[in-house]
């Protein structure tokens, strides 16, 4: 396994060797690769996330960010490695690890035709959920993500903020213990990102939900984050962000970034 | 084929819970059809088109002996409805592929997909779910036809439900199975016109296959290999309460062979790989 530069102390990197760890872990990436035909979008990523954490991936746009969600969440096909969910691996039992898992993809899968409630109860169906209990979810999620007052409105009326918030509550209603939300406040104001980001973090202290919160924008890492830098399909750190900062002797995750990204043009490494 | 169908296996899902995501899928494909209203107009129109303008000018030209499972003489709209109920459901396979193929560009398909029960039973849902509208299309056909004295024996109408689901999963699934191989909207529009209209005019819908045979002997033999034909054929008996046994068996394989062919063809990374997951980001 190809170890990342900058690891936490105690080693959140793990891999074959370390099973007992990765059983425990909400997600567990082992040596994943993934191609393009002869362009390479993942290199042997490894990482976990813990249960009831905030793990921040960080990249710029083609790092692979939306290629390892896309593989996770079995959109795409395992071409190399293996990830576990809840220690449920994703190629051998995808049901009982897609059903402990919510997804809010990049691009926005919700359906403009029908009413914020109805796109809940539908996930809430393909999750098996009967329609009494989907109902009592729904309110509950909606509450939760501050669309109490739009439960009848069609979802072409809401604004950008809001659906993202309604694709949170629509990941939410099988009540999963891992939520993986990718660019999640790409395109939405200052005010709308900043609630965005409180919501998910109000879960993960509040429910214990493992976030896996994919970005390429600083301002919404905290420095007690868990940090995984992605940059050309290559893991090129990891760890809590202020313990990376130090490691680097610089002055903030900014310059930690430039200097790990732009001293690393291919497959070059260069530790800080 | 995509591997994950491979290694799917049961999540302990009860059959409550099974049931519950197909109502789901077919209540979802419900709403958006009855919300989508030119869809549902347009779904009737054309079948109307045919009936009304077609069928009326070409009754002095085209005679229509005695053939099972008529017992008697009869208009040449009465021979037409079998077959355009059958068109209604082709076009809405179409459609339904069609809509597929959006929803994976769109990433609506993503929903569906990240369900944690078996993909190959999401998509036999969606398949159902398709069926279901133009099963309704149908019949808002027949009510109108109905006016038009097309007028079969009320058992009929209760005896083609099966005949009618039977052929719309058939088509459905051949929708299925050619969009797996498109990988952006725009290419539909051009499979289309080869598949839709060469299935249509090379079928029974239109005309009894012995006048096509007294035509172009090779040609009823294309009539006589096209699926599309035995859908007609047995939706035409089923309509008169009785049964075709050769058209069952037929539909009943190519069902089972196009639905088996489709989900091991179906691939979401396709359309999504074309430019990266998530428009532009890999």
């Amino acid at each position: 396994m190809r170890k990342p530069d900058i690891s936490i102390a105690g080693g959140k990197a793990i891999g074959p060797d370390d099973p007992a760890h990765s059983d425990v872990a909400a997600l567990a990436i082992e040596n994943v690769s993934h191609s393009y035909g002869p362009r390479k979008a993942l290199d042997s990523v490894s990482f976990t996330v813990a249960a009831g954490s905030f793990t921040a991936l960080l990249g710029l746009n083609g790092a692979g960010k939306s290629t390892l969600f896309s593989i996770v969440s079995r959109l795409f096909g395992m071409q190399a490695g293996r990830i576990r969910i809840f220690g449920h691996d994703i190629q051998r039992e995808p049901g009982e690890a897609l059903r402990g898992m919510g997804v809010v993809f990049q691009p926005r899968t919700l359906d403009l035709d029908l009413s914020v409630t109805q796109n809940l109860l539908y996930h809430a169906a393909l999750h098996g959920i009967n329609r009494r209990e989907a109902r009592t979810r729904s309110d509950e999620a909606l509450s939760r993500m501050g669309l109490a007052d739009r439960i009848g409105s069609k979802v072409r009326d809401l604004s950008g903020g809001q659906m993202r918030r309604l694709e949170i509550a629509r990941a939410l209603m099988h009540r999963p213990r891992l939520l993986l939300l990718d660019e999640a406040t790409v395109g939405l104001d200052v005010k709308a990102r900043a609630e965005i980001l409180g919501h998910v973090r109000g879960l993960v202290l509040e429910q214990g939900v493992g976030v896996l919160w994919a970005t390429h924008l600083f301002d919404e890492i905290k420095p007690s984050d868990d940090l995984i830098i992605l940059h050309q399909g290559r893991i090129i750190a990891e760890g809590k962000v202020d313990f990376i900062v130090a490691k680097a002797s610089a002055r903030d995750l900014n310059s930690v970034f430039v200097q790990l990204t732009e001293t690393r043009p291919g497959s070059e490494a260069t530790v800080p | 084929m995509s591997a994950v169908i491979a290694h799917d296996k049961s999540a302990g899902f009860s059959f409550a819970q099974y049931l519950t995501c197909m109502n789901g899928i077919v209540w979802r494909e419900g709403l958006r059809f009855v919300h989508q209203r030119e869809r549902f107009i347009s779904a009737l129109v054309r079948p109307l088109v045919w009936l009304f303008i077609f069928a009326a000018g070409f009754r002095q030209v085209l005679g229509i002996s005695i053939i099972p499972p008529y017992e008697t003489y009869i208009p040449y709209e009465v021979y037409i409805t079998p077959g355009l109920m059958a068109m209604i459901q082709l076009f809405n396979g179409m459609q339904s592929s069609l809509s597929m193929v959006y929803d994976r560009e769109m990433g609506n398909m993503r929903t569906l997909l990240v369900s944690p029960l078996p993909r190959w039973y999401l998509l036999f849902c969606k398949l159902l779910a398709g069926t279901a509208v133009s099963i309704l299309q149908v019949y808002a056909f027949l009510l109108i036809a109905w006016f038009w004295d097309i007028e079969p024996p009320p058992i009929g109408y209760l005896a083609v439900l099966p005949a009618l689901t039977l052929s719309g999963l058939m088509l459905g699934s051949l929708g299925m199975l050619i969009s797996s191989g498109i990988k952006q909207l725009e290419n539909f529009a051009g499979v289309m016109n080869f598949v839709i209209f060469p299935m249509f005019f090379a079928s029974s819908a239109l005309y009894p296959l012995w006048r096509v045979q007294e035509g172009s002997p090779m040609l009823y033999y294309v009539c006589l290999f096209n699926p599309f034909t035995h859908a007609v054929e047995l939706i035409r008996f089923a309509l008169y309460g009785k049964m075709n046994w050769v058209s069952l068996a037929v539909v009943g394989g190519c069902t089972a062979a196009f639905m088996i062919g489709a989900m091991f063809a179906y691939d979401p990374s396709r359309g999504l790989s074309r430019r990266g997951p998530a428009g532009g980001e890999t």
